[in-house]
This record gives C-alpha cells, sequence and structure tokens, in this order.
C-alpha cells in the first residue's frame, strides 16, 4: 500500500482564492456588457445618448415647461404674452377638445354618445380577459346587439316594423327585381341575334317572379295586416318572435332536445323587446343625429368597430371559399382577395364614395359615412381573410378527419372543431390587423368626413387660435391618442402570443 | 351461386363530379349553380342602376373622355405637360409622379430601416433601446398622420425664402419647398456614361470569371485593384481628355426668390419624409427578424471553421437572413408605393391626386377612372407577387438540393 501523500498527483495545500467574477447582472453589469464594454462601444455609447438628450429635452420643454395652460384665445400662447419661448398650447386643445371627441354632435345629445363608449367598454374589457367567463355570450353581444343598439343609440330613429315587415320587404325587392330582369330580355330579344334564347330565359325570370309573388303572398298578407294593426311594431315582434322560436324548436329536435334553443330563442326576444322599450324604438326612438354632424374620436371609433365586427365573418367566409374545393366559390374568393388587397384603401374609399351610389337603385341615398363603412368593411375583410387562411392552415388535418370520423356534417366539423382551434391560432394576426385598420380610418378624412384627424386639421383653420405652436400641440395630443390604442392593442397582441405559447416556453 | 364481383365505378363519371363540384360532388355542383346565379343577379342589379343613373346624370359612359383636353395645371411633372393637353397625358404625369415618390422612399426606407434594425442588434444598450422606441412610436402613429405632421406642423413651421436653413449654402430648405443644385450637362456627359458603363461590365466580367477560377481550380485571384481602376480609372480619364461631364448649377438667393438650382416642392419632401420614416421602421424589424431568425449555432460553426467575424456574417449569416427578409421586404414596398396615394391629402400630384381626384371633379367618370387606377395598382401587386412566388419557388428548389 503506497501512501497517497507521497503520490505527486494529489497537491498538499490550498489554491489562493480567486477574485469574484466580474459582475454581469444588474444595472452595474448591464452597464459593463452592454455600455462600457469596448472603445468603440463607450463612443456609441456617448453618441447614443447625446441623440436622446437632443430629442428628449426639447420635447419635454415643449411639452411641459414651456407649455401654456391656460387662456381663452391665441393671443396667451404668443411669446410677446408669456415673456418666454413658447411651447405647446394647450387652452387650444382645451377650447377644441369636445370637437376633437365628438364633432358637431349636438351639445345636449352627448351624453348619447358617452353611454355608447361606456357600453362598448363595458363588453369590450371582459371580452378581453380570458379568465373571465362565458366567452360566448359576450361575444355574442358585443359582435350582433352591441352594433344594433349603437346604431339606434348615436344615430336615433324608430323601427317602424320587425322580422316580418322586413323580410317582406326584402323578399318584395327581389321579385321585382327578377321580373324587371325577365321583361328586360324579353323587350331586348326582338332585336338580338339570340332571340329566342332570350326570350326563353327572359320568360323563365318572370314566371320565377310570379312564382315568389304567390310564395311570399301570406307573408305580405300579413305583414300588411300587423301595419294595420294599434300597434304594429309589437304585433309584428310577436309573430316574429313566435315563428322563429318555433322553427328553432322544431329544427333544435322538436319536444326531445329542442327545449334549449327554445329557451334561447325566447330569452334573446326577451332581451329584444327589453332594448326596444328602453330606447323607445316603437314610439320614434331618440331624435335623429345626422351623419354628417358626428366627428371626432367618435367618427374614429364607429369606423374602427364596424369595420372589426363586419370584417370578421367577411374574412371567415372568404376564408373558407378559398379553401374550398368547389371550383367557382373558391376562384371567387381568391379573386375578391386578390383585388381588395392589390388596391390602395383610399381608391377604395373613392370607390365607395363615387361608384358606389351609382351602382345602386337612385332612390337609396347612401349616407356619406356608411359608404366609407362599407369601402373599409370590404377592405379589411379581404385582410383578414388571409389572417385566418393562416389560422385554418395551421389546424392539423386530423382534427378534421376525426370530425367527419364521428359522423359530423362539413358545417359542424368547420364551426364547432376547425374554426374554435384556427381563430384561437391567429388572435395575435386578428389584432395586428385591427391596430393597421385602426390606423387606417384616418383616412376617411379625404374623402370628407371629419375623424379625430380630420377634426384636427378643421381645427387648424380657426383663426382665433393660429399660433406658431398650434399645428405641433394638436398633432401632440392626436399622436397621443393614436398611439395609446395602437400601443395597447400591440401589447394585449404580445400578451395573447405568450399565452398561446406557454406551453413552448422554457 | 357465385358472386358476381361488382363493377367499378365509371372513372369518367367520377372525375366529372370531381371537376364539376370538388370534393363535394353534385351538392358543390348544385351550390356552385346557385351561387353563379346569385352573382348574375348582383352583377345585374349594379349595371341595371348603373346604367339608370349615369342617364339620370346625363355622363355618357366610355374612355373618350381621355383624348379632351384636360385645362388644369400640375405643380411638377417629369414629362412636358401644360393645360392644354390630353387626359392621357395627365394619366401619365401623375403616375411618374407616383413611381418617383415610390423609388426614392424605397430607397430611404431601405437605409433608414438597415440603420434601426443595426441599432437594435447591436450590443450597445442605448442605441438598441433608442432604435426600439423608435420603432414603438413611428409603427403606432397613422401613416396620414406623420404626412399631416411633416407638412402641416414641420414644413410649414420652416422660414420665408430670405431666411432660408442653409445647408453648406448649396441646400437651402424653407417654407416653398428644398432648394437643391441642378446638374447641367456639358460635352463631356456622353463619353462619361459610356466610360462608367464600359467599367461597370469589366468589372462585372472579373468579378465572374474570378468565382469560376475560384470554384473551378480553388484559387482565390485578387481583383479589387482592377475592378477599381475600372470603376474610376475609366471615367477618370473620360473626364480628362473630354472636360467635366456636367456642372452643378448652385442656387442663388435673389430678392425674394432663389434663382437657378432645382425647387423641390414641399409636398415632396413631406411625403418622401414621412413614408420613409414610416416604411423604416417596419422593414427595421423585417431585418432584426430576418437577422435573428439565423441560428446561433451557424455563426459558431463559421468561427470553428476559421471564417473570420465579417466572412461569416458574409458567407453564412447574410445569405440565410436574406431568404427570410426579401418576401416581407418586398411587400413593405408595395405597401410603400400603395400609401403613396396618401399624397392626395396633401396635394402632391400623384395619380390618385391629379387623375382619380381633379380628373374625376372635372369630367364626372368616376367610374372608368377609378377603374383604370385601381387597375395600375392592382398590376403592380399581382406582378410583384407573381415574382415573390417565383422567387420562393426558387429558394425552396435551392433548399431541397
Amino acid at each position: 500500500m503506497t501512501d497517497l501523500s507521497a503520490s505527486s498527483f494529489v497537491r498538499q495545500d490550498l489554491v489562493a482564492e480567486r477574485a469574484a467574477p466580474t459582475k454581469t447582472t444588474g444595472f452595474i453589469g448591464f452597464l459593463r456588457t452592454r455600455l462600457l464594454n469596448s472603445p468603440g462601444n463607450i463612443l456609441l455609447t456617448i453618441l447614443g445618448l447625446l441623440l436622446a438628450w437632443y430629442i428628449v429635452v426639447p420635447t419635454v420643454r415643449f411639452l411641459l415647461f414651456d407649455a401654456v395652460w391656460t387662456g381663452k384665445d391665441r393671443t396667451a400662447c404668443l411669446a410677446e404674452k408669456a415673456g418666454h419661448e413658447v411651447g405647446a398650447c394647450w387652452p387650444y386643445i382645451q377650447a377644441k377638445l369636445a370637437q376633437l371627441i365628438y364633432g358637431f354632435y349636438p351639445e345636449a345629445q352627448r351624453w348619447r354618445v358617452n353611454l355608447t363608449y361606456a357600453l362598448g367598454a363595458a363588453l369590450l374589457l371582459p371580452l378581453l380577459m380570458p379568465r373571465l367567463p362565458a366567452k360566448g355570450l359576450n361575444s355574442g353581444l358585443f359582435f350582433f346587439a352591441f352594433p344594433v343598439v349603437a346604431f339606434f343609440l348615436l344615430h336615433g330613429g324608430g323601427i317602424a316594423g320587425f322580422g316580418v315587415s322586413w323580410t317582406a320587404g326584402l323578399l318584395q325587392l327581389f321579385e321585382q327585381s327578377i321580373g324587371g330582369a325577365g321583361d328586360l330580355l324579353v323587350n331586348l330579344s326582338k332585336s338580338s341575334a339570340i332571340a329566342p334564347l332570350l326570350w326563353v330565359v327572359g320568360k323563365v325570370l318572370v314566371l320565377v317572379g310570379v312564382l315568389i309573388h304567390w310564395l311570399i303572398f301570406p307573408l305580405t298578407w300579413l305583414r300588411d295586416q300587423l301595419q294595420a294593426s294599434s300597434l304594429p311594431v309589437w304585433g309584428d315582434f310577436l309573430v316574429t318572435a313566435v315563428i322563429v322560436s318555433a322553427v328553432l324548436f322544431v329544427l333544435g329536435g322538436g319536444v326531445r332536445t329542442g327545449r334549449g334553443a327554445l329557451l334561447g330563442s325566447l330569452l334573446t326576444f326577451a332581451g329584444i323587446a327589453v332594448g326596444i322599450r328602453l330606447m323607445g324604438l316603437d314610439r320614434g326612438g331618440f331624435p335623429i343625429v345626422d351623419t354628417r354632424l358626428w366627428g371626432g374620436l367618435l367618427v374614429t371609433l364607429v369606423i374602427a368597430i364596424t369595420g372589426i365586427v363586419a370584417s370578421m365573418p367577411i374574412g371567415i367566409a372568404l376564408a373558407l371559399g378559398r379553401r374550398s374545393t368547389i371550383p367557382l366559390i373558391r376562384i371567387f374568393s381568391i379573386a375578391f382577395i386578390e383585388f381588395w388587397r392589390g388596391v390602395p384603401l383610399i381608391t377604395v374609399l373613392f370607390f365607395a364614395t363615387y361608384m358606389l351610389p351609382l351602382f345602386v337603385p337612385g332612390n337609396f341615398a347612401v349616407d356619406g359615412l356608411l359608404r366609407a363603412l362599407i369601402g373599409v368593411a370590404i377592405f379589411t375583410g379581404a385582410y383578414m381573410a388571409e389572417v385566418i387562411r393562416g389560422g385554418l392552415a395551421a389546424v392539423a388535418r386530423g382534427q378534421a378527419e376525426a370530425a367527419s370520423a364521428l359522423g359530423l356534417s362539413w358545417w359542424k366539423t368547420t364551426s364547432l372543431i376547425v374554426l374554435p382551434q384556427a381563430l384561437r391560432y391567429v388572435i395575435p394576426g386578428i389584432v395586428n390587423s385591427f391596430i393597421s385598420l385602426f390606423k387606417d380610418t384616418s383616412l376617411v378624412s379625404i374623402v370628407a368626413l371629419f375623424d379625430l384627424l380630420g377634426s384636427l386639421r378643421a381645427s387648424f383653420s380657426d383663426p382665433v387660435w393660429t399660433t406658431p405652436t398650434t399645428a405641433f400641440t394638436g398633432f401632440a395630443f392626436a399622436g397621443m391618442i393614436y398611439f395609446v390604442f395602437c400601443f395597447g392593442m400591440s401589447r394585449y397582441s404580445l400578451f395573447v402570443e405568450n399565452r398561446l405559447n406557454a406551453h413552448r416556453r422554457h | 351461386m357465385s358472386i358476381a364481383p361488382r363493377k367499378p365505378p365509371l372513372q369518367f363519371a367520377l372525375r366529372l363530379k370531381r371537376a364539376l363540384g370538388g370534393k363535394t360532388g353534385w351538392n358543390g355542383f348544385a351550390a356552385q349553380i346557385a351561387f353563379a346565379a346569385i352573382l348574375a343577379w348582383i352583377a345585374y342589379e349594379i349595371v341595371a342602376n348603373a346604367r339608370t343613373n349615369l342617364e339620370t346624370q346625363h355622363i355618357a359612359s366610355g374612355f373618350g373622355f381621355l383624348n379632351y383636353n384636360a385645362g388644369f395645371d400640375v405643380n411638377q411633372s417629369l414629362i412636358a405637360y401644360n393645360n392644354s393637353d390630353t387626359y392621357w397625358r395627365v394619366f401619365f404625369v401623375g403616375l411618374l409622379n407616383t413611381i418617383l415618390v415610390s423609388v426614392i422612399g424605397i430607397v430611404f426606407a431601405t437605409v433608414i430601416g438597415f440603420i434601426v434594425a443595426l441599432c437594435r442588434l447591436s450590443p450597445n444598450g442605448v442605441l438598441s433601446r433608442i432604435g426600439g422606441i423608435y420603432v414603438e412610436i413611428v409603427r403606432n402613429l397613422p401613416v396620414l398622420f406623420q404626412i399631416l405632421f411633416w407638412y402641416l406642423a414641420v414644413l410649414a413651421a420652416l422660414p420665408a425664402p430670405r431666411q432660408s436653413i442653409s445647408i453648406f449654402s448649396t441646400f437651402f430648405l424653407n417654407n416653398r419647398g428644398l432648394i437643391v443644385p441642378l446638374p447641367v450637362s456639358e460635352p463631356g456627359l456622353y463619353p462619361f456614361l459610356a466610360a462608367l458603363a464600359a467599367g461597370i461590365v469589366v468589372a462585372l466580367g472579373l468579378r465572374h470569371h474570378a468565382r469560376r477560377i475560384l470554384f473551378q481550380r480553388g484559387h482565390m485571384i485578387r481583383i479589387w485593384p482592377y475592378v477599381l481602376g475600372c470603376l474610376v480609372g475609366l471615367p477618370l480619364a473620360s473626364m480628362l481628355i473630354f472636360g467635366w461631364p456636367f456642372k452643378l448649377e448652385l442656387p442663388q438667393l435673389k430678392g425674394f426668390n432663389f434663382a437657378g438650382g432645382a425647387r423641390i416642392i414641399p409636398e415632396f419632401v413631406a411625403l418622401t419624409v414621412a413614408l420613409s420614416t414610416y416604411t423604416g421602421a417596419f422593414i427595421a424589424e423585417i431585418v432584426r427578424a430576418g437577422v435573428m431568425s439565423v441560428h446561433k449555432g451557424q455563426m459558431e460553426a463559421g468561427s470553428s471553421l476559421g471564417l473570420s467575424r465579417a466572412a461569416t456574417l458574409r458567407l453564412i449569416v447574410v445569405p440565410q437572413a436574406m431568404r427570410v427578409i426579401v418576401p416581407p421586404l418586398t411587400s413593405q414596398y408595395l405597401n410603400l408605393t400603395k400609401n403613396s396615394s396618401l399624397a392626395v391629402a396633401i396635394g402632391y400630384p400623384d395619380l390618385v391626386s391629379v387623375f382619380a381626384g381633379t380628373a374625376v371633379s372635372q369630367t364626372g367618370q368616376a367610374i372608368e377612372i377609378i377603374a383604370m387606377t385601381m387597375g395600375v395598382y392592382l398590376l403592380l401587386s399581382l406582378t410583384t407577387s407573381a415574382l415573390m412566388s417565383i422567387y420562393g419557388w426558387r429558394i425552396n428548389r435551392s433548399m431541397a438540393a
């Protein structure tokens, strides 16, 4: 046995203590590793700090220290009066605040706008918090009930009928259009080379028109009876509720399983009735405020929310159409999406403003705001379709196959299995297109609507507030509003993305 | 009793079913017929309504108006134009102005984007924060807001011509725009251009030759002195023989305005600055994502092969990053071109502003003019997306190989 201590491989004395390693965490560590680790980096740091100094200091001075806070008109914001170099002219914003938020909405009616804002916030906030329950009910309220309520709140006016009258009216229009087309073809056939064909098609169309006329006769008769009664809206409402609930009850499976559908339908109609009663829609509703009086942030939010609400169904339909194997539907979806994605939004707005009125019957006067809304909805819908298509492609194929194996129809597979997963995958993408939609709403100021940016621009021309810093103040204020909305949305999108990828984090 | 095998279904019928109705078969075919009927009905309604409405407004449809005299002036035009020219010429003036502002905007946006991306990627903490703040602020404000900000706030706050901000006494910035020196051609211009072109051709040929030698024999040959000689020496020689190719006409303040030099209208300046800073922020994010998408191991593998840091970046990281960068970069270029249509808000005479704006209000031919304008942008984006799919296909092929 050898003596271990005699072995040259084992050292006898302790190693001298080494100095602690250089700190690489915390503020000091950050300074060492990221700012001052080499001469070149020190130079860059100094340059960067100088750059920041020359941007931050003038901005803060402009917004806070040199700013004028009180005053009645432009003289308060002139350097001669204030006695120092003048920064932001905040009294100008105070004077124009109402115009920037409400436009020319009548002052006595502004509570309606505030109520709409409050309702929207109350419905939207729970929808954005993933922890809260009842997402289905919540999104139903936000996407279907809220737009209708908001319309009657903001625009005012009442309704003369309900489901029966509307359906009858629409079907009657359709019948007239078909009949008109038939008559036109028959007339054309007198002077055409393919006369017999045109004549046959025309006659068939006329026949279809007559058939539709007889088919919808019970409905029109019912409508006329209801309109002649003493309470047309409530009578119509009652009949519609009964018919729709009965149909849903039967479709839902009758006595065996249809009770849930019946209950849901009755509850929905009860909700609608409460809404009609509260807003007094059967008695003319609120006084009508013409959309030309709307302006400022109100128009920006109306366009953004309508765009969001309308673009989702358009986008889902187009995305499903583009993935469909039915040739005509696929080709149409591709052409539609690529067309609207290929042109700038401003030409779409021009299209909606100048061309759309030519495409509807002359007796329909399409409101200016509505035209812009249609343009924005189509445009955003096309972009949304591409986002949702990405989500549909990300759903594993086995999901749809498993659903078919269970015997679900295409509609059930899509609406219960594929779409919920696809939409969840693309929430960040959807939020991103909402951000660009929100920014794009500013373009409506070019087609003579006064959104936030348009109202701001209009307020510059007020001679009462013409000072050298008016424009900068206005842009600073509007910029903050836009930034808060867009930045908030982008942070939310990041939050959702992190939540979705929680299982991939390490 | 034997069981006769069932006959296979007719392939022809199956194929027909598949072609007509996709996977859903005859149901799909019926759906298509219904869909086509609805489309036909909508199209009929649109045409019928448009015809009645145009008749009541006494507007003759058709493209005949393009040969009429426009009768309005345009404040910037790359081709000769006066107010007795036709609407055709207005169309081309607007188109050229759109192309001009897009090309210049794209150049500046790319430069800004790469600089900001470098800042964001830099190990220096201050620079990367500044880059991040720039991107967040610029991306979260509407582009129209930024155009109006530059035009109505910044450029309008500039002094009058007499108090112009002078940059090296060659560029002058005032509220009427940017005055720059104007190059005026001299007799030596054509030989100079010819020498430059020849130099470029020879340099490209040399590079090609050097690469072939490298791949065939593994020799690196030194060509940069010759390349430099061709690119600089040839034009220099031409200048010595034939004289200056052009001289710069410097702007000078005379009375209340500038004489000499060229004036770039403030609308153009505002639009270019706003579009390039806005798109630059998006490009910065694309470039950053592209560089970060290259795995760290690639860099390490490059160093372990003994390549220098610059060579690793040039030969290994950048080519892989470019594959990720190019498709979204192109779509940003396209976005910039489409956003240039916002010129209409500040009166820069681009296609939308002079053609879809002024010409529509003068002639009332909304359908034709807006269709033409949309057609131009549509053609542009379809061409770009076609080129991009070819690019994607080539990348996929080279990755598979």
